[in-house]
Formats: C-alpha cells, structure tokens, sequence
C-alpha cells in the first residue's frame, strides 16, 4: 500500500458497470520527505474527502475481494484515512 | 487508473484469439491538471464508446484484461471511464 494525499475528483457517467455510483478520487502519492510525486484515481471505501491523508492500496485480487467480485477492472482503492505518519525524516497528516 | 486523452484508433485484423471485436485506441496519458504526460500507448476500448478527442480514464496491468468480454487476453491498458469532469487542487 502506498501513503497519498486526496486532491480531487473525477466524475464519468459511462463508464464500466462496477464504476457505476463508485467514488473516484485523484490522489497524489506522498514521498517520505512529504512532497507529492505522481498520481491514481482510486475508487474510495471509506469516505475520503479533498486534502485527506488516505492509504491506497493498489492490487486487483485485493480490490475485487474488497467488493466481493469475482472479475472487474479495478485496482486501485482508498482502504484508509491516515490519521499520522512517522516517516523518520517527516511528519505526514 | 491514469487519466488519458484518446488521440486516434488502431485497426488490426490478425489479432490474438479473445480479442475479436476489441476496440484499440491510442491515447496520451495526462497528469491531474490534464496535460500530457508520458509516451502515447495503446488501449483497449472496454466502454465500447470512447473515441478520439474524448478525455477518459483507464487501468493498467492485469486489470486491464478484465474489462473485456475474454478475461484471460493479452491486454496491458484498457480504457473503462469517459471522464465528464475532474476537479482538482491547484
């Protein structure tokens, strides 16, 4: 699983059925020193909102088990809101 | 998922088997404020709707393969939103 900040959303009216009444949030991974580098839409679990440190995690197997499927295109999920980090170097949330 | 910007469509005819009717375009990955980032790919089309000039997201590895009617084909990206609106931070 990855560290991430929420910066947005993303709304889609066709899309692939699973997707239908998901929220899907672009979240800009967070480095150890606690810059931003890159970016995933994630579909949201757990009611993340904007600016909110979450934990995403990023695998298919575990995704589809999150939402009791047996096949889907998804991946990325926000499984986590972070409450604090200890990075050593910086602290996150 | 990334989001990308469908730019043209790939016509192949010899194809690997589970792959008969799958629509290829190719996009340009964007980055959250929607620009280009990365080389051009292509991806399988798994809304059947998408087309060129249209902003939409798409998932890669494995996953991709899923959002096709074979589930077990070589596919790496495919596409499964059009995107009506992002907002984002700054």
């Amino acid at each position: 699983m990855k560290i991430g900040v929420v910066s947005g959303n993303v709304v889609s009216t066709i899309n692939f059925p699973f997707f239908d009444s998901k929220k899907l949030m672009v979240c800009d991974y967070v480095n150890p020193d606690g810059s931003t580098s890159g970016y995933t839409i994630a579909v949201d679990r757990v009611g993340a909102g904007v600016g909110e440190i979450v934990l995403i995690m990023d695998e298919g197997n575990s995704a589809r088990q999150m939402f009791g499927l047996d096949t889907g295109p998804i991946r990325a999920v926000i499984v986590g809101i972070v409450d604090a980090a200890d990075f050593g170097v910086a602290e996150v949330g | 998922m990334q989001l990308a910007r469908v730019e043209g469509t790939v016509v192949a005819t010899v194809k690997s088997r589970g792959l008969e009717g799958v629509r290829f375009l190719i996009v340009q990955p964007l980055d959250k404020h929607r620009q280009p980032q990365g080389d051009k790919l292509v991806a399988a089309d798994g809304v059947h709707m998408a087309g060129p000039g249209e902003l939409v997201y798409f998932v890669s590895s494995r996953e991709a393969a899923e959002a096709l009617p074979v589930r077990f084909v070589p596919v790496d990206h495919a596409i499964v939103g059009i995107v009506d609106d992002v907002q984002v931070n700054q």
